[in-house]
């Protein structure tokens, strides 16, 4: 485990987002996170679980709490060769919520399977 | 083994900061390499050369400068996350440095583990 | 090798450690600190539910936590160790990688 990692090497990370846009930050910054592993060449995954589901929620209009509305990023992310969205099923139905209800494409799994995928990363970031 | 340490919360209002430090360490003591610690978030308030707590207190500030010194630490705040708040070179505490969220990935990669604070 | 869990915040302030406790696989480790240690003693509300994950998980609480928030580590949930810094150190360098529920 104590050799050096070469350059230009790759791994698994994964952003674990469990809060809701707006009401705190950490969504937001996340996002600005994940930008910048792209331009390291990682295997970037991105999980929403709990709250975090409702960051991907369609029709945001957030005119009204005068703040910006981020969640077309979410959209851009393919652009960056991210690719890897997942959202867990158990979190969707605890919230009345459906895929349909989800402003990108994203693997809808089961928490079991998020607990697997979870269990084969390097290095993990929650917020 | 080489850590990087990630503290995503403030001194004070949250044990976290505290915690980190508790770790780094006892990571120090046991001979374990410290690749990075990197603040985030409201995590960047712990580089900010103003904090002045009461002096029957413990300095967060202070104390994260002090074990920086002492063992050639690297504490990065995160340019983004700091300018938010009001971070600067100018208020910057001694022992830290300003610079790209790059910096933590990089230190994702080098490092044998990843260790967070706070969130 | 498989993850370390952290959990920081109380179990009756936040649901960090119930989504922890959802998304731990069996063998891996989970260590209470900070806050999170009220939920390694036992009779609680979530004692049931910790204790049971204790017998598929490597439960530990972080004893400076306890000891400062005047806990008393003698009642603790059976199976849980309380550790201290330098074994939280070791539990990380055991892991695959750390995942930290806050």
């Amino acid at each position: 485990m104590e050799e050096e990692v070469e350059a230009g090497a790759v791994k698994k990370f994964m952003y674990v987002n469990r809060k809701q846009p707006y009401g705190t930050v950490y969504a937001l910054e996340v996002l600005e996170m994940v930008l910048i592993s792209a331009a390291f060449d990682q295997d970037v995954h991105l999980v929403f679980t709990d709250d975090g589901v409702l960051q991907l929620k369609k029709n945001m209009a957030t005119d009204g709490i005068g703040m910006k509305n981020f969640s077309k990023t979410y959209r851009a992310l393919e652009g960056y060769d991210i690719e890897k969205l997942y959202v867990d099923q158990e979190s969707l139905d605890e919230r009345g919520l459906t895929e349909d209800d989800l402003l990108v494409d994203v693997q809808v799994i089961s928490r079991a399977e998020m607990a697997d995928l979870m269990d084969q990363m390097d290095v993990v970031l929650t917020a | 083994m080489k850590f990087a340490i990630l503290v995503n919360e403030g001194p004070f209002n949250h044990q976290a900061s505290d915690s980190a430090y508790q770790f780094v360490k006892a990571a120090l003591a046991k001979g374990h390499q410290i690749f990075r610690v990197f603040f985030y978030y409201d995590g960047v308030y712990n580089a900010s050369k103003l904090s002045e707590p009461p002096t029957d207190d413990r300095n967060v500030v202070a104390n994260w400068g002090k074990l920086a010194e002492e063992h050639k630490l690297d504490l990065v705040v995160c340019v983004a996350a700091a300018l938010r708040r009001g971070i600067k070179d100018e208020n910057l505490a001694q022992g830290f440095r300003i610079s790209g969220l790059g910096q933590l990935i990089e230190a994702g990669i080098q490092a044998d583990r990843l260790v967070t604070f706070g969130d | 090798m498989s993850l370390l869990h952290t959990v920081s915040k109380s179990p009756f302030e936040r649901t960090n450690l119930q989504s922890c406790l959802k998304l731990a696989k069996a063998g891996s480790s989970i260590l209470l600190y900070e806050d999170a240690v009220i939920g390694a003693m036992q009779g609680t509300a979530v004692a049931d539910l910790v204790a049971a994950a204790a017998k598929s998980c490597k439960l530990h609480v972080l004893g400076p936590d306890l000891a400062a928030r005047g806990l008393d580590a003698g009642k603790v949930i059976p199976g849980i160790a309380v550790v201290g810094y330098a074994d939280f150190v070791d539990l990380a360098e055991q892991a695959s990688a750390v995942q930290a529920w806050c």
